[in-house]
């Protein structure tokens, strides 16, 4: 079963208000961030429920939801961690860090720690490409990496 | 100097309204607009020579004059999608100085007779969003969004709408899409986003640091802008300087500023005493160029003239221990990854391209392949749907126009030795 928290009932009629009549699933993607905000990845049953409240298909929200790469349709670790891979940061020594992450964690890219703790991905470019290379925890970014900021970010994940 | 984009930008709190009002004379270009009619506002900004920020540099006051008449509602989509990869310089005006992006979409609107305003950010922004969000809620307080702004008559609402991850939703009729719930595709254009736009109506898309030019225009008159750059090339750019160099950053500077200034002067020389080998004059989806084209001065013009083009801003430097098919390998996966696969040159070409790079990457390329990937440029370019895929091409085709002595290098050393990058 998935249902909004009350908090996000609140977000969802502020987000609603700020389409036009008519045009609500503008809201999907809103309504799809919230429902991974709260569960972690996007499961199922919150699509036929955010289907429900734009009146469209559950197939139609996963074929929009399947698009878009911040979206996890399995179970991912309590803290996604992300490194940017693109040309900026990989100028920058990126792949160095990634390895580090990969041997400090015990796991390759695209896993996630068995007590679920962890997941760690590879990202294309962060927009931060002056601050290289860039990580991000949980979609909050750490700039100017070196394996001691590294320690400290992922210490202070608790 | 003149600074009208980072003018105080580091002023502590700058994202309070109350601050930028003190520190930058904030909102004051409305009392100006509104005493305009709003096609002298349009006049205005096309005298100015302002050219869209975004990567195309299509004149901004043409583009509002091109509106369908009598059309209403109309939109403004302010384009916050931000991923051209080397570009970070619209991430700097919302994070630091989000009122001045405001304001400017308040001209805009006032300009183009708009009613509503989206702000859309790229997903990975999620930080910003509050931070936008409470810009936009101050200046509502204080009456310059909502109903009859400031006794003119005129009303707009403004909101910020999140992306969720994908490269192709910058594009203009693909982040409509993305807006309207749809899948981020693009759309055939025409009709262009001026005549049907969101949900099929007027709406002008314009880049952040488009935007953000347009009250110093109002205040200062066109002339000052236009007194700024070149002949065609009007006014400041903000340039992301990455790589290989000492000092990495966005600096705004006069179009028509040496390229090589920008790598020595502002961003502090090459670093650890190695020297320039290549660098990418307007981020990823523009072609390289060598050290010896160091010397072209920085505006659309003169970087066209140099065989690439000056697109989102976006200068990566490159030194000379670098490989350059190790580099051109990242941007081929970048868009083998963002290709939306609607059109079959794109999606298959840019996953070909990555599969010999890889190979040659890996040293277990052949000679030919080199002509190969060249062949696949041409079977490419002007026949994809939507520019990404000539996009896709241009690191590539100019990896080889340019450094075809590093593939060799690596294809000679085929059976020696480790991979030295692979992704
Ligand atoms: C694949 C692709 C990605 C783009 N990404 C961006 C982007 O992230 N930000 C942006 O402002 N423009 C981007 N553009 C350009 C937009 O389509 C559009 O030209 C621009 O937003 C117009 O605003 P401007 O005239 O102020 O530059 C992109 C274009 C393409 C083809
Ligand atoms: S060129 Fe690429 S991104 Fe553009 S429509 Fe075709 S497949 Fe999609
Ligand atoms: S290349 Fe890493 S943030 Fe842009």
């Amino acid at each position: 079963m998935f249902a909004f928290t009350e908090a996000s009932e609140a977000r969802i009629e502020k987000i609603l208000a700020k389409y036009p009549e008519g045009r609500k699933i503008s809201a999907l993607l809103p309504l799809l961030t919230l429902a991974q905000a709260q569960e972690g990845y996007i499961t199922p049953e919150a699509m036929v429920e955010i289907g429900k409240r734009l009146n469209v298909s559950p197939a139609y929200v996963e074929s929009v939801c399947t698009f878009y790469t911040m979206y996890y349709t399995k179970p991912v670790g309590k803290y996604v961690v992300k490194f940017c891979i693109n040309i900026s940061c990989h100028l920058n020594g990126c792949d160095n860090l990634l390895e580090y992450t990969e041997k400090k964690l015990g796991i390759k890219e695209g896993e996630t720690t068995p007590d679920k703790k962890f997941t760690l991905l590879k990202e294309e470019c962060l927009a931060a490409c002056c601050e290289a290379p860039v990580m991000q925890v949980n979609n909050k970014y750490h700039v100017n990496m070196t394996p001691e900021k590294v320690d400290q970010v992922l210490a202070s994940c608790r | 100097m003149t600074q009208i984009l980072f003018k105080n930008i580091d002023t502590p709190n700058l994202t309070s309204i109350d601050v930028y009002e003190k520190t930058l004379d904030g909102y004051q270009s409305l009392r100006k607009a509104f005493e305009k009619k709003p096609e002298e506002v349009v006049e205005m900004v096309k005298a100015s020579g302002l050219r869209g920020r975004g990567g195309a540099g299509f004149p901004t006051g043409l583009k509002w004059s091109f509106l369908a008449k009598d059309v209403f509602p109309r939109y403004l989509a302010c384009n916050a999608d931000e991923s051209e990869p080397g570009t970070c310089k619209d991430r700097d005006l919302i994070m630091k100085n989000p009122h001045l992006l405001i304001e400017g979409m308040i001209l805009c609107s006032y300009a183009c007779r708009i009613e509503t305003g989206y702000i859309y950010m790229r997903g990975e922004f999620w930080e910003y969003e509050e931070l936008m969000d409470k810009a936009i809620d101050e200046a509502y307080a204080k009456g310059y969004l909502g109903k009859n702004i400031m006794g003119s008559g005129f009303n707009l609402d403004m909101y910020t709408h999140m992306g969720a991850g994908a490269y192709i939703c910058g594009e203009e009729s693909a982040l409509l899409s993305s807006l309207e719930g749809y899948r981020g595709e693009p759309r055939l254009k025409p009709p262009f986003p001026a005549v049907e736009g969101l949900y099929g109506k007027p709406t002008i898309v314009n880049n952040v640091e488009t935007l953000c030019a347009v009250p110093f225009i109002l205040m200062n008159g066109p002339e000052a802008y236009a007194a700024i750059g070149t002949e065609k090339s009007k006014g400041t750019k903000l340039v992301s300087v990455s790589g290989h160099v000492k000092k990495p950053g966005n600096y705004e500077v006069p179009l028509g500023t040496p390229t090589i200034d920008l790598i020595e002067k502002y961003a502090g020389g090459i670093r650890d005493g190695n020297k320039l080998k290549a660098f990418i004059p307007g981020g990823s989806s523009v072609p390289m160029l060598p050290a010896s084209k160091a010397d072209v001065p920085y505006d659309y013009e003169s970087i066209m003239e140099a065989g690439s083009m000056l697109g989102s801003g976006a200068l990566i430097v490159m030194d000379d221990t670098t490989n350059v098919v190790v580099e051109t390998l990242r941007l081929a996966h970048f868009y083998m990854h963002e290709s939306c696969g609607k059109c079959t040159p794109c999606r298959e070409g840019t996953r070909w391209m990555y599969q010999i790079l890889t190979d040659i990457n890996n040293k277990k390329g052949k000679p030919e392949q080199v002509d190969l990937l060249n062949d696949i440029c041409d079977n490419m370019s002007f026949k994809c749907f939507c520019p990404l895929g000539d996009a896709a091409v241009g690191p590539v085709a100019s990896s080889i126009k340019y450094f075809r002595e590093d593939y060799e290098e690596l294809i000679a050393s085929m059976k020696t030795g480790q991979p030295v990058g692979t992704i």
